[in-house]
């Protein structure tokens, strides 16, 4: 029976002292909030705007679920999260660093501290399971024989231990998926941004998926995952929800626990 | 965990898929390399031809008198005349056995016949620097030889000379062209390997690898490829300029055969695949970075 988390992530005191390491060394502002949007705008090429005046922030160590129907900008925005685009216009900051008009050298530090599951996975498709969810540590160049035991332990978890050197290519949708959770989680991001992480695997996985998010959370990671399942959403009691309506934070329904925070608020 | 230095590790050798001679560069280098170690073979070679032509500094003294007497007696005053000069090593009078040796070529067996006036030869050979001396030795010459012709070797060869110096330098200019079209290489090879991989790249840069990273994974594959390349490459040339050396033994001319390749040419020649990998590295790593510079 694989563990539930590895050993090195699930350390009790840890979870305690990374929240206060979050909160004191992460570059946060005055605030506390680990990410902070003022009246940002997107636009591919030069159509209308994907999202616009969205201003809002984020608190570190906080979960967070971004909603809204398909379309609606869920996947433009976290692309702003994870550093994948730059605002067409606003300001973003990024553990206190405004990264609209950083240069390009300076986002691998910032884009180190994020981990991402991708809607498509993404994973690279010449290497192994174990490989791909190796990288995040091997471009931070983490010695292989950590890595060994950190990503073995992690494949254990996600119940992918007997499938380490099979290729994405031969393994199904939920087990690519959860190879990319693995991968994003692994290396113990500041920032979770994950896109529909729980679409193409079966209600227990998902439970699974959600706990280890939590855990992870509750070490001192923000949480921000976007999804349409309101019974996944219901499971975290404490999250806080951000819903998008084409490409602007709409005003909370019945169906939403928490508004939105905005910035300054 | 800890955390090392910015490079990957070695495993990471395995980020971009690992097969050798899968597309052309490894074979367009070899053949690179072959056509640029036999340029530049030529180019020394050629070198040492033309050192051999420079280090020639004699003159040839004839004495063209037919009657035998005044022939003797001419060169006799010369010879006289020439050996207290400065700027002379040796002087030499060519015996008339050696002299019916050379011309037996010309004119066959037994024919040159005794009643035939062959001129007197002398053989001057110059200390360094005794170019210098020509003009006053064929003046003095001339005076105590009327029937003297002075013929300087240097000025014979210098249209020669001026040929090999022309072929090395069209050797030097093979040598940086095949060094362009290898970088041109290079860079089509980087270009085309950066759109194979821009998924691959893609997801490295969103996990925070850095241009310098990413070109690096490039550069070592690219420069697998130059050495493999490279090593058949010169490989072949050896092959080639073996056969030439064969052919060229055969022929037993002294000029040509002086065309060789001492040690240091040797070594310059093995140098250049060497240099290959570099330039092909150093290529691929500048093609990497400006284009991921443009990526985002």
């Amino acid at each position: 029976m694989p563990r539930l988390f590895p050993v090195r992530l699930a350390l009790p005191a840890e979870g305690r002292r990374a929240i206060a390491w979050a909160g004191a060394e992460a570059g946060l502002n005055s605030a506390g909030s680990i990410l902070q949007f003022d009246n940002v705008g997107l636009r591919y090429g030069t159509g209308a705007e994907t999202l616009s005046d969205l201003s809002f922030s984020l608190q570190a160590g906080g979960f967070y679920f971004l909603t809204g129907p398909s379309g609606a900008g869920k996947t433009s925005l976290l692309k702003l999260l994870y550093l994948a685009q730059r605002p067409t216009r606003g300001l973003v900051y990024l553990f206190g660093e405004e990264t609209a008009g950083m240069s390009r050298a300076a986002l691998p530090a910032l884009r180190r501290r994020i981990g991402v599951v991708f809607q498509d996975f993404r994973l690279v498709p010449h290497l192994s399971a174990f490989d791909n969810v190796a990288l995040p540590l091997r471009v931070r160049g983490v010695s292989e024989r950590d890595i060994e035991g950190t990503v073995a332990e992690m494949l254990d978890w996600a119940g992918l231990g007997h499938r380490s050197s099979a290729r994405p290519a031969t393994l199904s949708g939920g087990e690519q998926q959860r190879v990319a959770i693995a991968r994003a989680v692994v290396a113990r991001p500041e920032l979770l941004v994950a896109d529909e992480p729980t679409g193409n695997v079966d209600p227990e996985m998902a439970a699974r998926l959600l706990n280890l998010f939590d855990a992870l959370n509750k070490l001192g990671t923000t949480v921000v995952v976007a999804s349409h399942d309101l019974h996944l959403i219901s499971r975290v009691p404490r999250a806080e929800i951000l819903r998008l309506d084409r490409g602007q934070l709409a005003d909370p329904t019945g169906a939403l626990r928490h508004p939105p925070r905005r910035a300054g608020s | 965990m800890r955390e090392r230095g910015k490079a990957f590790a070695p495993a990471n050798r395995r980020l971009l898929p690992e097969g050798r001679m899968t597309g052309p560069m490894p074979w367009v280098i070899a053949i690179m390399t072959l056509l640029t170690v036999l340029a530049a073979a030529a180019g020394l070679g050629l070198g040492s031809a033309a050192k051999a032509l420079e280090g020639g500094d004699r003159i040839t003294i004839q004495i063209v008198q037919a009657d035998s007497k005044r022939r003797e007696a001419e060169t006799a005053a010369v010879l006289a005349a020439l050996r207290n000069m400065p700027g002379i090593e040796s002087v030499k009078r060519l015996e008339e056995q050696e002299m019916r040796r050379l011309l037996e070529p010309w004119l066959g067996e037994g024919g040159v016949q005794s009643d035939i006036p062959i001129p007197a030869m002398i053989d001057v050979e110059l200390f360094a620097g005794g170019q210098q001396q020509i003009a006053a030795m064929a003046e003095r010459v001339r005076r105590v030889a009327p029937s003297a012709r002075v013929d300087d070797h240097a000025q014979a060869l210098a249209p020669l000379a001026r040929l090999i110096d022309a072929l090395r330098w069209l050797a030097a200019g093979l040598v940086l062209l095949m060094a362009g079209a290898t970088a041109a290489t290079v860079v089509l090879a980087a270009r085309s390997a950066l759109d194979t991989h821009r998924g691959t790249i893609e997801v490295l840069h969103l996990m925070g690898a850095t241009d310098g990273q990413v070109a690096r994974l490039f550069q070592r594959r690219i420069a697998l490829d130059a050495l493999f390349g490279g090593a058949l490459g010169f490989a072949g040339s050896l092959l080639i300029l073996w056969l030439v050396g064969e052919r060229v033994s055969a022929i037993g001319s002294e000029l040509i055969g002086s065309a060789g390749l001492d040690p240091a040419s040797w070594a310059l020649l093995a140098f250049l695949p060497l240099a290959g990998v570099l330039l092909a590295m150093a290529v691929a790593r500048w093609t990497i970075i400006r284009a991921l510079r443009r990526l985002s």
